[in-house]
């Protein structure tokens, strides 16, 4: 068999609490890496898998200390090595490419400069041949002209470039493994995939093993040979990708992977109720027992053990995970069907809007012209009816954001017109809009860490609409408030807390309540649910779909998780460089994404298989701003079909599935070229 | 009804007083501070001798049972003077830092909520006065209009809230960046509802935490001050003034300085680590290690 590259034997992580009790963050961690073999470790924040992947190359967070066990690199503990010792083995065996690459590069050095730097420190290579090197690592990671990149500066280059010099600095050391801890979390989804196809093929080529650390289980079952799930700082389940992935074992897999929103399947996806343990929380049998289906007395006060059941590939932590083996993994979806045969009134319809962020100059102030150039958002046209979700995708730049921004009057439209209801024309400027108009509209802001006032109490965030709003007060107020934390299925408890005192979840709830207390028409959703956990996520997702059932809300949901998007959609819009590429009922889109576009994107979302590869079609590239004139996607689009594409605005196509593209190639012949190729 | 919202924040508030007296920097700190008013309050209820009672024959004695930290060069009792030396200080600082903090606040909150020009005239207004030495400013006021209480205290708030703009204005452009007060926008509150219910109460800390720091600096320059003969009048005790006039006779008569000198360094120490602590309970780390 393959020889272990990295052996971790009893490992127990922890911190001294205040109180002076030993807690731990990892709990008897035993596994291996085997050479050549890439393992992902999977879990939703706070189960541990950073603290072991950091403990993997030796070294512990400030205020954690090692309770008990080892952590074998080729025979050596990594855990009591000095720091002199521990350095010749960073950086040259084992080597770390961290989350956010952009952070990670020094700003004010070139590109170049730095992978040499770790060059000096690991190889022996002399100074001529050192330029050769850095040219061939930049060329591994398939960097366009690796000569003149190694010039650059960090800030000169996109994301997902920054994310291949990290992983070009990683391989100047020829490590023999690599540990990356979610590599590609920050990224859009297409240069997501396009980094994990070149990790992958890193694998293959220089057999190194890899420690791929993410919540992500889609990009996880695309590079993994195997798969570790971690909760509350246990591994539950140990074994190959695929068969964990096909038919997990243990109930906390099996819900995990029920709760990701799936692009083959609409509708929304199961939630997991309940929270992970609390860390002070003294656990003497089955971590996951509070939240099993399966849970007996014997979970309660016996820890299970981990081990291989018969004629499996994996390891379990679960008394009952024979249940679960005859139980066949089948996602139970609630599909929300859209009431297509009422006729809709319309809400809100953008007409020809357009947003710039550039001041316009002098001479067009004074003429009160609009000038073309540098337009962020140009020509939306959307139509929103009554009790429907639409919504808006793209990858960042696309101006998404923008637009939801302009509809809350934050930011003001330079042309077109915003109408609400037919016949009210809402002004751009929130400070000129009346008290029914603001009313109406409400925001619910991606991070509720950010959006909710720290300094305030549930109650008190909950009364200011009610008070901006209705003028309630007294007992009014107070039973208001009560009865929209019962909405969000939170209790009275939670009226004195401070947002500090939830979690991520909770906080996402009273922000959600918050917008529902100015019974709005129309409510939008900022990327609600990406700083969310999975399990969280779903819930979230499955609380708005009810609210929206019972209230008759009308949603406009900003996402770049395309996976969410059909979940809770009925109609989508794609984006691309503030530019409307498509619009139609999402069934449809997702269906027969027409427009190259929404292909290129469709194809590199990345599903919890390892048998389902994203497509990737177009080249991963960033665009610093749109063309002026022509297509709004020429310079990346696979179907280009002349010069027309450079030089004309695409014209509108309606399918007759209902969704409107805007291609110069004919609709028809789209789909006939999609259908050949595949 | 009693207020379910200020039982929370009293809560709180509790929460940061514990765990200021649960760190030796703030339970020290604090008790030398409370120790040091409530000196000044009592001082002249318990002192054993008048302060300004001159007596020639017992001029320049050294530390005994009568006299436990001895007398100066005008025979008065150095313990008496030191315990009360404190009051004038005090007083004038605490007057000072609560001017300081009021109009460097609202000037920091105010710059940092307007931006553009009018924020960029008035940091560099600020800038200028920084430049200039603040002794020879003091001085150059306290020439001109006299060195009474009335004076010291106005002056030295003005001085010591310039500092104080900067924080306040800083810690006004990170909140305001943040997503709650856009959602309070996009809710249509009123400007005033915005800045009193939103901003103020999470600029709030960092204000007072540094208000606390300029106090001590204060402290400092108020001594300073009357070292140099430009604070408080004779006979009136002060332990800047008690240093000065004790300080040519050091060489003999140590003790008629050492007892001023280690009164005003507590006071000093105290409100700093008072500050410290008072900064790490509001989470407010002023001492973050790099992470090497």
């Amino acid at each position: 068999m393959s020889d272990k590259i990295q052996t971790i034997e009893n490992l127990s992580i922890g911190f001294k609490s205040q109180n002076g009790r030993e807690v731990s963050i990892l709990k008897d961690i035993s596994t291996h890496i085997n050479k050549g073999e890439t393992v992902g470790i999977v879990g939703e924040s706070g189960s541990g898998k950073s603290t072991l992947a950091l403990a993997m190359m030796g070294y512990t967070k400030q205020g954690l200390y090692t309770i008990s066990g080892q952590c074998l690199f080729k025979s050596k503990n990594l855990l009591n090595m000095t720091d002199r010792d521990l350095e010749k083995i960073r950086g040259k065996e084992i080597a770390m490419i961290p989350q956010n690459a952009g952070q990670s590069l020094t700003p004010n050095l070139k590109i170049g400069y730095q992978i040499e730097e770790t060059l000096k420190l690991h190889s022996t290579i002399n100074t001529k041949d050192r330029q050769l090197k850095i040219t061939e690592l930049l060329y591994k990671v398939r960097l366009p002209s690796p000569n003149i990149m190694a010039q650059r500066y960090p800030h000169e280059l996109s994301g997902g470039q920054q994310q291949r010099v990290a992983i070009a600095m990683a391989l100047a050391g020829s490590p023999k493994l690599l540990l990356l801890d979610e590599p590609t979390t920050g990224l859009d989804v297409t240069t997501q995939a396009h980094v994990l196809e070149l990790l992958n093929e890193i694998a293959k080529d220089t057999d190194t093993s890899m420690v791929y650390v993410s919540h992500d289980l889609g990009a996880i079952a695309q590079v993994s040979d195997r798969v570790i799930v971690m909760y509350a700082g246990e591994i539950v389940l140990d074994g190959d990708v695929r068969e964990v992935l096909s038919s997990p074992l243990h109930p906390y897999a099996y819900g995990l992977l029920n709760s990701i929103p799936k692009l083959s399947l609409p509708g929304l996806p199961e939630a997991m109720p309940g929270t992970p343990p609390q860390l002070e929380q003294n656990i003497k049998g089955c971590c996951f027992f509070e939240r099993c289906e399966f849970a007996t007395d014997k979970c309660k006060n016996s820890k299970p053990e981990l081990f291989i059941p018969k004629n499996k590939k994996m390891k379990v932590r679960c008394f009952w995970h024979s249940k679960l083996s005859d139980k066949q993994y089948k996602p139970n979806y609630d599909t929300h069907s859209a009431n297509k045969t009422k006729k809709l009134d319309e809400v809100l319809k953008l007409d020809k809007v357009s947003i710039t962020y550039t001041k316009q100059s002098i001479l067009d102030q004074l003429l009160n012209r609009f000038s073309e150039k540098n337009i962020t958002v140009k020509d939306i046209e959307i139509e929103v009816n009554k009790g429907e979700t639409i919504a808006l995708v793209g990858e960042s730049g696309s101006g998404k954001s923008t637009i939801l921004k302009s509809i809350a009057g934050l930011l003001n439209t330079k042309n077109g017109a915003i109408n609400f209801k037919k016949n009210i024309t809402l002004s751009s400027d929130v400070r000129n809009r009346t008290n029914s108009q603001l009313r109406a509209i409400q925001l619910i802001f991606q991070n509720p860490d950010e959006s909710l006032n720290p300094s305030h109490t549930v109650q008190e965030i909950l009364s200011q609409p009610l008070k901006l709003y209705f003028q309630l007060s007294g007992d009014k107020l107070e039973e208001k408030i009560i009865d929209l934390l019962k909405k969000v299925r939170l209790t009275e408890s939670y009226l004195y807390r401070f947002p500090r005192q939830l979690s991520g979840g909770e906080k996402q709830r009273i922000a959600v309540a918050r917008a529902f207390a100015a019974k709005p028409d129309i409510i939008l959703c900022d990327e609600v649910t990406s700083a969310l956990d999975v399990s969280v996520q779903a819930a979230v997702l499955k609380l708005l779909q009810d609210l929206k059932n019972d209230m008759g809300t009308t949603y406009i949901f900003v996402s770049h998780d395309l996976a969410v998007v059909r979940a809770i959609s009925d109609k989508v819009a794609v984006l691309y460089q503030g530019r409307l590429c498509e619009f139609g009922p999402s069934s449809e889109v997702y269906k027969f994404p027409s427009h190259p576009y929404t292909e290129v994107l469709l194809g590199a979302v990345l599903e919890p298989d390892p048998d389902l590869k994203p497509v990737l079609t177009a080249e991963d590239r960033v665009e610093e701003s749109p063309p002026e004139i022509g297509c709004s996607f020429q310079s990346r689009c696979p179907r280009v079909l002349g010069k027309k594409c450079f030089t004309e605005t695409p014209p509108w196509q309606i399918s007759k599935n209902g969704n409107a593209i805007r291609c110069h190639i004919k609709i028809e012949n789209l789909f006939k070229q999609q259908t050949s190729e595949n | 009804m009693v207020n379910q919202n200020q039982i929370s924040k009293l809560k709180r508030l509790s929460e940061i007083i514990i765990s200021i007296f649960s760190r030796p920097s703030g339970m020290i700190g604090f008790s030398i501070v409370i120790l040091h008013i409530i000196i000044a309050i009592i001082s002249p209820l318990i002192v054993p001798y008048d302060y300004k009672e001159i007596n020639s024959l017992i001029m320049l004695r050294p530390p005994s049972e009568e006299f436990i930290f001895g007398t100066d060069q005008l025979g008065r009792d150095v313990f008496t003077r030191t315990l009360m030396g404190g009051r004038v200080a005090l007083l004038v600082t605490f007057f000072g830092t609560l001017i300081a903090v009021a109009w460097g606040g609202f000037v920091g909150i105010f710059c940092g909520l307007v931006g553009g020009k009018i924020d960029d005239i008035v940091m560099r207004i600020i800038d200028a006065f920084l430049a200039i030495p603040w002794i020879l400013a003091m001085l150059l006021i306290v020439v001109i209009l006299g060195t009474s209480t009335e004076v010291l205290i106005p002056a030295l708030g003005f001085f010591y809230g310039k500092g104080i703009v900067r924080v306040a204005r800083a810690a006004t452009h990170d909140v305001i960046a943040r997503d709650f007060i856009m959602a309070a926008k996009a809710r249509g509150h009123s400007n005033f509802s915005i800045i009193w219910n939103e901003l103020l109460p999470n600029v709030r800390d960092a204000v007072m935490v540094e208000g606390a720091m300029r106090w001590s600096w204060m402290l400092l320059a108020f001594s300073s001050l009357s070292f140099l003969g430009f604070g408080v009048s004779p006979p009136t005790p002060d332990w800047g003034l008690m240093i000065s006039e004790g300080r040519g006779l050091m060489s003999f008569a140590y003790w008629s300085v050492i007892a001023p000198i280690v009164a005003l360094s507590s006071l000093i120490i105290g409100i700093n680590l008072s500050a410290d602590a008072f900064a790490k309970a509001l989470g407010i780390d002023r001492t973050q290690k790099a992470p090497v």
